[in-house]
């Protein structure tokens, strides 16, 4: 069943329409990546999807209902969109045991994430001295109070170190594998790269590409192969039809002929090759791609 | 489209516990009401020790106009202030982190939480006002008796009515705070304002043309706190009229408050 159905959502700011006539699924049991460049409309999206801003036009529905009439939402519906959103004199334990409440949840389950996220040990202490990376980990704990099928993150781990980003990723991995609907904001294709089974690309408020990762990469951004060869070799792969590049410390980045191509007119050539590495495209250059294409048809447009 | 009538699992009991939990949980909720009482108290202590030098001083028609239980119950002006902070605070506090967000995701029902919110505060402005009411007034009036000047005792005609009123009337003053707190979702905003309801229109009364004076009435410090007193002032014959028409103001506040609370994105 679909978790997260968006269908031709419309937010407008005075005269500037944040978001226009978006339409998309969020499905479980997969991680969602929510991309694109900043002031896209990703927050927008996400506040509406839970109710927090009003779409002029459109609905969103979450397992087939309306966020507010969700009976227990926490239950259904766990959503960090700031992580700074606690009151700095309040513990964490009661930050959580206010919301268990709030939602009828047994008070035991704010013990257990503070467990899952690691904060057992600062439970009793307030918020306001808590770091960024505490932050985070107090807001993804309030996330899974009510153990829902549904999880959204708005930009989940800006301002994380190393090994922040690595638990918050990987949390996030596993909250997919059992089964839950997990959908992501970035604006990092490099991030989403490692953590979203899919993609859903907006630019200026509108759907560019609804996509599987796999998928992107391989229609998006030319294909090229890096050849390490006597510089002699260049002619020789313009004459069969290449394009050719020079790369970094004298080496040539082929596009137009395929790995194998190359390797058999090097041969037929007698040319020793030294390397010979096909480059798949990086999702950051299909992401650019993506969103040039996007800016430059809202220019012509407007 | 059908629409699919959802049984409500999660009560408005639920939002009211979540709310108290999250007021006692802040040392500000604790601190602002021992200040309460400590500045109420005081501000009694003076009034009732000045009493003395007062009565010596003051003419046959003063005499005769003398209130004790009002004398006592003066502390209402400022302890109105320290329970508008507290007022304000339950809602400006969630703005100003952005916590609302967080209590509006888990309890996305607007009118609910704002209800629940209402409720508390003003219970715990009634609760603390009447103590502090009935404090100021038993020690006012222990205060006094040493000085040789008239007392009051709480069975004595009026005087009951005159301290249960001063009680109400701070409860009243937390709702309008919240109310301001919910338009103004700031808490610089909303004291200011306060603080130029309850002390500088007053202040400036004389400065307002005369239409405007029917107003008066009804305001808080003003009209609103007549019934703060014994000995009715005779622009005020009915002073429970005056504190109920304050109550029907703030009533106004608070249903815009309510409809802005509903209708805005967060």
């Amino acid at each position: 069943m679909t978790a997260i159905d968006v269908r031709g959502l419309t937010k407008r700011y005075g005269p500037e329409t944040v978001v226009d006539d978006l339409s998309f699924t969020v499905e479980p049991g997969q991680v969602t990546g929510f991309l694109g460049p900043n002031g896209a409309g990703k927050s927008t999206t996400m506040r509406m999807i839970i109710g927090l801003a009003a779409p002029d036009r459109g609905t969103v529905t979450i397992g087939g209902r309306r966020y507010q009439d969700l009976p227990v939402p926490l239950a259904e519906v766990g959503a960090l969109l700031d992580a700074g959103a606690v009151h700095g004199g309040r513990t964490a334990h009661d930050h959580l045991l206010a919301l268990a409440v709030s939602n009828g949840l047994p008070k035991q389950r704010v013990g257990e994430v503070l467990a899952r996220t690691g904060l057992e040990g600062v439970a009793r202490r307030r918020a306001g001295g808590f770091s960024l990376g505490m932050r985070q980990r107090l807001g993804i704990a309030a996330t899974l109070l009510g153990d829902p099928r549904v999880l959204i993150f708005d930009e989940p781990i800006n301002g994380l170190d190393p090994e922040g980003i690595r638990w918050v990723r990987d949390l996030m991995r596993s909250l997919a594998a059992e089964g839950r609907a997990v959908l992501v904001s970035s604006h990092l294709m490099s991030e989403m790269a490692q953590t979203a089974d899919h993609l859903i690309v907006i630019g200026r408020g509108r759907l560019i590409a609804d996509t599987a990762v796999s998928e992107l990469t391989r229609t998006n951004g030319e294909s090229t192969v890096l050849v390490r060869a006597p510089a002699s070799f260049a002619p020789q792969l313009v004459a069969a039809g290449a394009t050719v590049r020079e790369g970094l410390e004298s080496t040539l980045l082929v596009s137009g002929l395929t790995a194998a191509d190359i390797g058999q007119l090097a041969s037929y050539h007698g040319v020793a090759l030294s390397e010979l590495t096909p480059q798949r495209p990086s999702l950051e250059d299909a992401f650019m791609e993506l969103t040039r294409d996007s800016l430059e048809f809202q220019g012509a447009a407007a | 489209m059908t629409t699919s009538v959802v049984e409500p699992k999660v009560g408005f009991g639920r939002t009211l516990h979540a709310e108290w939990i999250k007021l006692r949980s802040l040392r500000s909720t604790w601190y602002t009401l021992a200040c309460l009482f400590a500045v109420g108290l005081g501000i009694t202590a003076l009034a009732a020790n000045g009493a003395g030098q007062a009565w010596d001083t003051a003419t046959e028609a003063d005499r005769l106009a003398w209130d004790p239980t009002g004398r006592s119950l003066m502390a209402y002006i400022v302890a109105q202030l320290i329970v508008g902070v507290l007022g304000i605070l339950v809602v400006t506090s969630e703005y100003a982190t952005g916590l609302m967000g967080t209590t509006l995701t888990a309890t996305p029902r607007r009118t609910r939480v704002l209800a629940a919110k209402v409720v508390l505060a003003t219970a715990i402005a009634a609760v603390a006002g009447e103590l502090l009411m009935f404090g100021s007034f038993l020690t006012g009036q222990s205060l006094m008796t040493g000085q040789g000047v008239p007392t009051a005792s709480l069975s004595d005609p009026g005087v009951f009515s005159a301290v249960t009123a001063g009680g109400l009337y701070l409860a009243a003053i937390a709702l309008l705070a919240i109310g301001l707190g919910v338009i103004m979702r700031a808490t610089a905003g909303a004291l200011a304002t306060l603080v130029g309801i309850v002390f500088l229109v007053p202040a400036m009364a004389g400065l307002f043309p005369s239409w405007m004076t029917g107003l008066f009435n009804y305001w808080p410090t003003l009209g609103g706190s007549a019934a703060l007193t014994t000995v009715p002032s005779p622009d005020y014959p009915h002073p429970w009229l005056n504190l109920a028409g304050m109550g029907v103001g703030i009533a106004a506040v608070l249903a815009a408050a309510f409809t802005l609370f509903r209708r805005r994105d967060i």
